[in-house]
């Protein structure tokens, strides 16, 4: 908000504490501090949200004026000199911290804060250590706004940065203040609870312990977990989630260092619904129908019945269809592919298509540097949504496009079957009735997006087969730079695309050397065996089933042999998100029983006697990076945390016609498939399950 | 209607008409008594013109902060995307201070013609007069005013026939001396919590409605028709040097004869008390004067005797001119209650909005009740001038900074009273929580 | 919600008053003049208030807790203010308020069992140099004495 447009940026040289700056003017003072490493405390700046200097603690003192200054709201300018460190500022921090504590009850040793509260840290480097204060504290008692935010008012030190996180950052706006003074607390948008995105953002981003959450609170001190930084294996967002573990159990989810692609911002699936990971429901043992009973049997002995299941089909020429699952890795959705076509030399191969990224790809086809990225909505100049609830369906997604409204004025345009949040701060909001008018509305925007210098065209399973060629069209007729978005659902959706569980494609969208069935005329086709790993496909009528899953869903209690696997918080390997970026699984826990889906296939081909290639993630993925199109990610990137863009297939890519096949599942933000409903976080809020294109205000 | 009886020291230029025998403050009546001709002048001069003789004339913000009114109109940008507006700070809340409401009351076409001069300048098509909630009734005659002026053709598009437009609007606070502070005035008008804004961009710039915006104090407005009337030097030479013309002074506290009166810039301290307020009530020594509402640091009363009532004066004096609200304490003044009662109210109006004013008043009120009850200590004492002085100059607002400086100066000024209620014997009736001054 | 035509008729005014998509302006005061009519701010008026200026409830909500002339509990038929403040308690503007909660019998904030009277202990309301000062609802009264208040009170009390 205080960045200067490129034209007029000029430089200007400062002086912090002796030692010489120069930074671009206009710049914030405490910034400059924070890149010089120079630290400035404070409560209420928070970069990216509109600036409050209302905490006071940032006061530092310049010369020439009279008074000490708010360093997070003064722009620097040429030869200003700053100290950061001289006895009035050390002073003034220090009463700051005595005024903010006159109320903060110090129940820090019960206070789910401890140990990584801000006000508890600055005490320790700047407060004093007695208090002048003998008067009786304001209290109030404490708030359950919903099944997972709690208010403490008496903690709160009224620095709004979950009222700004709540309006700027997610335009919900479902947090505001009541009363004046020291009364002054914070509200909930429903007088006594919440309605709204449950995304715990507030909780997050509170310095102190006001704002505690439903689903962590009381139970550990943070120092006794460990904090396993992972992605997110809910939407197809790919946010990095960091995992509290303590002996085996994932106690908290949040976003502690920021430090993934999503910065600050986290849903509520990212930081609650980790919760699916200890339901009473998961299955622990292998199953086999006995009797028509499903019975728990040891692993070898479910290996060896699905080994020998598969052995004799295969010498009986009989007929495999294999489903993949949306939430796999990358390295087992390529293993179970080959494994398809290489061991049991079927064709019959599919996931659960949400998006049409096969058609996208063969319309881009010729060009480069055409699929954005996240970091690309942050920084595009104009977006234009298709066919999504962006906000409900692709929250992070969302929340990149509203800042970067906020921080460099993005016009956003959305063209949606119903009213979406986006509308209140696009720059044009479309709504059609059936996806025939969607191409009429996108010609009524047509001139205004002319006039964009770029483009960002996100689009969901409303536009796919031959529509999404036309969509491409429209982009090129636009004369701008245009780059594309293909929606799906899942963690791992794109994943899925990419290494070929598809009938007709292999990995790297190039063409399969012999075309199988689609997942729903494997499921009427009466096959001898099905294998589905990941997905609650349904069995059909298919003679056999094996099913890999973590719940005895649907499709696992109908099966014939059910193998428990292990969730995506209990293994390693690599996920795509719905960019195409690629992230790391880091495993934060252990459910007893279950194994990687990856180490089921391996074991089931050792038992079969195939040779597959040996089975571990890093193995696999060396064969992804050289063998898949796009795939020869940077490994430093992915190993230390970060993304890389996989660069996809870049010439025709022959479509199987069958776009009916691709259906976005809807959900909201508060549904995410069978996870979802194995999550009690998410099914406990009341505004569960949700609804898309409705008026959430 | 007026509430005291005029003295004939004073220099009546804003409140000539209302004195007039019979005069009721109408459009007719305004009009017969030469009013609007002063707008009709303005149309024939150029902006820099109007501005100029502003700035000769030396007036300076009526509302407490006395900044030089020609310099901040001027800062209004001429040219702007965005449509400009005039707003007027009838928030009056600063204690002490009840000027406004006269000129309102008795002649609010006076405020409304310089609204219209204001306009003229900056070439602003709307206005809004912000009058606080209590004011009810005089948000009621603001309005009939207003309806008076559109129907006469003072108001409303090409008034009369100049080509000018010029839309006003009463506007109701609701309770909160935060929003006499201009951003917070303007959040409020805006429809939100009186929480002030940072700064810059100042109102002149980015304003109501982020637009340029010329905010004044309804008794600078009031004062503009006869600057030009009078010409700026003429209107200069009413007051001294570097503060022009004559500013309402309300009397309040022990005063013989307490009241508003208009009198010259520069006025001497002991004529104001001993003629014009006719002296101290029953003859008593002075024992504190507040120059300008409670805001104000507390002069001694030898310190104030010697005084004039002007802002270099009084700044060298240790104080402020403030608004103009005069508070006169006697030698029978308690000066720690007079204390709690300052910071009671600077506790109830802190906007919360920054650490040090919303921590800092709540936790002088409470020791500055412990110490008029007689249960504080020596040490409460010096901590009370710490606390104070640790709010000073570091708050978001100068709300902090209103709160501290009288406390730091009684603190200091009448250290001896806190000490001789150390060891008084306790008793505290409290009737209720919020109620912690009324202590007997 | 519907109000009395009078009311309508001022808020019509009201949210004309402001530019085009400013109509969170007219928020306070028309809380301010719908409270005058129900007694105080009910949620069904914060309803209605959000719905006719267009902003989501919860802005109509963070500004009635801030503002001390809004209240969600309905006062006495006369609500009376009495000033303490620092003008007023020089001259006598605590012992009135004493007074007037004695003989009220309530308190700071209370309303009597009649529903008739409810006090407050007010900040400075602009009458300093006419303390102390007393404004029943929106009525100042300058200059008054333990008796003159009696009178008043007494006299509003007479049934009409
Ligand atoms: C806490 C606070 C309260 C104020 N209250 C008022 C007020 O009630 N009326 C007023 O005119 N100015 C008030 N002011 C001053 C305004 O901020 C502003 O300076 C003034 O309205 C500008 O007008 P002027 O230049 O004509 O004085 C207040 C300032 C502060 C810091
Ligand atoms: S000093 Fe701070 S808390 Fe006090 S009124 Fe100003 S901004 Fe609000
Ligand atoms: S002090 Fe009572 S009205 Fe001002």
């Amino acid at each position: 908000m205080m960045t200067a447009t490129p034209t007029e940026v000029t430089t200007v040289t400062l002086s912090i504490n002796g030692q010489s700056v120069t930074a671009p003017a206009g710049t914030l003072l405490i910034e400059v501090c924070k890149k010089l490493g120079t630290e400035v405390p404070a409560f209420c700046y928070y970069e990216g949200f509109s600036l409050q200097a209302a905490c006071r603690m940032c006061l530092v003192e310049i010369e020439k004026f009279p008074k000490l200054q708010a360093s997070c709201t003064i722009p620097v300018s040429e030869g200003m000199v700053v100290r950061t460190e001289s006895p009035a500022v050390v002073a003034a921090r220090k009463d700051m911290l005595e005024f903010l504590l006159s109320n903060h009850p110090l129940d820090c040793p019960v206070c789910d804060k401890g140990g990584e509260c801000e006000l508890q840290d600055m005490t320790f480097r700047y407060g004093a250590g007695e208090s002048r204060f003998t008067e009786i504290k304001v209290h109030t008692p404490e708030k359950q706004w919903s099944p997972v935010v709690f208010y403490d008012a008496p903690r709160c030190i009224l620095c709004y940065r979950c009222v700004r996180v709540c309006d700027e950052g997610l335009g919900v706006g479902a947090l505001g203040i009541q009363y004046r003074g020291v009364g002054a607390e914070i509200i909930p948008n429903m007088g006594d609870h919440l309605n709204c995105d449950e995304c715990g953002a507030c909780i997050d981003i509170c310095p102190v312990g006001a704002l505690t959450s439903g689903a962590y609170r009381y139970k550990t001190r943070p120092w006794e977990m460990n904090h396993v930084g992972t992605v997110c294996t809910h939407c197809s967002n790919g946010c990095k989630t960091t995992l509290g573990v303590r002996t085996d159990e994932i106690i908290r989810g949040n976003n502690r260092d920021s430090s993934g692609i999503n910065g600050e911002f986290l849903c509520g699936k990212g930081r609650y619904a980790f919760d699916f990971n200890k339901h009473e429901d998961r299955l622990t043992s292998p199953l086999i129908r006995k009797d028509g009973q499903l019975v728990e049997v040891s692993w070898s002995e479910a290996l060896k019945a699905v080994a020998t299941k598969f052995s004799e089909t295969q010498a009986a020429g009989g007929s495999f269809g294999v489903i993949g699952g949306v939430h796999s890795t990358n390295e087992e959705n390529y293993f179970l592919q080959k494994f398809a076509r290489q061991g049991l030399k079927t064709a019959n191969l599919d996931h659960q298509r949400t998006g049409d990224v096969p058609a996208l790809l063969d319309a881009l086809s010729g060009k480069s540097d055409v699929l954005a990225t996240t970091d690309d909505l942050y920084n595009t100049a104009a977006a234009l949504v298709i066919g999504s609830d962006l906000a409900q369906q692709h929250p992070f997604l969302a929340y990149q496009l509203r800042a970067n409204g906020r921080h460099h004025n993005a016009r956003v345009y959305t063209v949606t079957p119903g009213k979406v949040r986006e509308a209140d701060y696009a720059a044009a909001s479309l709504t059609y009735g059936s996806t025939s008018e969607l191409f009429g509305k996108l010609d009524e925007l047509r001139d205004r997006l002319k006039a964009e210098p770029e483009l960002v065209i996100l689009f969901s399973d409303a536009i796919k087969g031959a529509d999404v060629a036309k969509l491409v069209a429209y982009g090129d007729s636009l004369g701008i730079t245009v780059k594309y978005v293909a929606l799906v659902d899942y963690s791992n959706s794109r994943g899925a695309l990419d290494m070929g569980l598809l009938p007709t494609l292999g990995p790297g969208y190039h063409a399969a050397p012999v075309n199988g069935l689609a997942a729903p005329d494997m499921l009427a086709a009466g096959l001898d065996v099905l294998w589905v790993v990941g997905a609650d496909s349904g069995k059909g009528n298919a003679k056999f089933t094996v099913v890999q899953d973590m719940f005895l869903t649907p499709t696992a209690a109908a099966a014939d042999i059910v193998l428990p696997s292990a969730s995506a918080y209990e293994k390693s390997g690599t996920v795509t998100n719905v960019c195409g970026q690629v992230q790391k699984l880091k495993p934060a826990v252990r459910t007893m029983g279950t194994k990687p889906d990856l180490e089921i296939m391996g074991l089931i081909a050792r038992e079969m006697g195939l040779n597959l290639g040996i089975w571990t993630h890093d193995h696999v993925l060396t064969e992804i990076r050289s063998g898949v199109a796009g795939y020869n990610v940077p490994l430093p990137i992915i190993q230390t945390g970060g993304a890389a863009q996989a660069q996809p297939v870049n010439g025709r890519v022959p479509l199987d016609g069958r776009p009916e096949l691709v259906q976005s599942a809807q959900d909201t933000l508060f549904t995410s498939g069978t996870l979802g409903r194995y999550s009690k976080a998410l099914t406990s809020v009341i505004e569960y399950p949700g609804k898309l294109y409705s008026d959430n205000q | 209607m007026l509430f005291n009886e005029p003295h004939p020291l004073e220099t009546r230029v804003l409140t000539k008409r209302m004195h007039e025998p019979g005069y009721n403050g109408t459009v007719e009546a305004y009009e017969r008594y030469g009013g609007y001709k002063q707008f009709l002048k303005a149309v024939e001069m150029t902006p820099d013109d109007i501005i100029g003789e502003v700035k000769t004339s030396n007036l300076r913000g009526r509302g407490g902060a006395g900044f030089p009114t020609g310099m901040k109109w001027g800062f209004v940008p001429r040219q702007s995307s965005k449509p400009k507006y005039i707003v007027v700070n009838g928030d009056e809340s600063e204690p002490g201070t009840c000027k406004d409401r006269v000129l309102i009351e008795n002649d609010p076409h006076l405020l409304i013609e310089g609204c219209l001069i204001a306009a003229r300048v900056v070439g602003a098509e709307r206005g809004y007069v912000y009058i606080r909630g209590e004011y009810r009734y005089l948000i009621d005659i603001m309005e009939r005013a207003i309806d008076e002026a559109y129907r006469a053709g003072w108001l409303g598009q090409n008034i009369k026939g100049t080509g000018i437009n010029f839309d006003l609007r009463a506007h109701s606070g609701a309770g909160a001396y935060e929003c006499g502070e201009e951003s917070a005035l303007l959040e409020s008008l805006e429809g939100k919590r009186g929480n002030p804004r940072i700064r810059p961009p100042f109102p002149a710039v980015a304003g109501l409605y982020a637009s340029p915006t010329v905010l004044n104090n309804v008794e600078t407005f009031a004062a503009v028709p006869s600057i030009l009337e009078m010409g700026g030097k003429a209107w200069a030479d009413l007051g001294i040097e570097k503060a022009g013309g004559t500013k309402l002074t309300c009397l309040t506290g022990h005063f013989n004869k307490p009241g508003v009166y208009e009198l010259t810039l520069g006025f001497p301290v002991e004529k104001m008390i001993n003629e014009v307020g006719g002296g101290v009530r029953g003859g008593r020594k002075m024992k504190a004067f507040i120059p300008g509402g409670s805001s104000c640091p507390v002069l001694t009363g030898d310190e104030a005797w010697p005084l004039t009532m002007d802002y270099d004066s009084m700044a060298k004096a240790g104080s402020m001119l403030g608004s103009g609200g005069v508070i006169l304490m006697d030698e029978t003044t308690d000066m720690v209650k007079a204390a709690l009662r300052i910071m009671h109210f600077y506790a109830h109006e802190s906007c919360g909005w920054c650490i040090p004013c919303r921590e800092g008043t709540a936790w002088l009120k409470k020791l500055l009740t412990r110490l008029d009850a007689g249960s504080g200590s020596a040490r409460d004492i010096d901590l009370v001038g710490d606390l104070a002085k640790n709010m000073l100059g570091r708050t978001f607002c100068p709300l902090g900074d209103a709160a501290a400086l009288p406390t730091m100066s009684i603190v200091k000024k009448f250290r001896h009273e806190f000490e001789a209620k150390l060891s008084r014997p306790v008793s505290v009736p409290v009737t209720s929580p919020d109620q912690l001054v009324s202590l007997g | 919600m519907t109000f009395s035509p009078d009311l309508e008729a001022r808020f019509e005014k009201l949210v004309a008053s402001y530019p085009e998509g400013r109509t969170r302006s007219a928020v306070i005061p028309m809380l301010m003049y719908a409270q005058d009519e129900l007694g105080a701010v009910t949620p069904e008026l914060v309803a209605e208030v959000a719905k006719r200026c267009k902003v989501p409830p919860i802005q109509v909500e963070e500004v009635i807790g801030y503002y001390s002339m809004l209240h969600r509990k309905p006062q006495g038929k006369y609500h009376v203010q009495v000033c303490t403040n620092i003008s007023c308690l020089l001259v006598g503007g605590e012992e009135l308020y004493h007074h007037a909660s004695k003989k009220l019998g309530i308190g700071h904030k209370q309303t009597t069992a009649d529903g008739i009277f409810s006090l407050e202990e007010v900040e400075c309301m602009g009458a300093c140099s006419w303390a102390p000062a007393v404004e029943i609802d929106y009525t100042f009264h300058h200059h008054v004495t333990p008796e003159k208040l009696d009178q008043l009170l007494d006299g509003l009390k007479k049934p009409q």
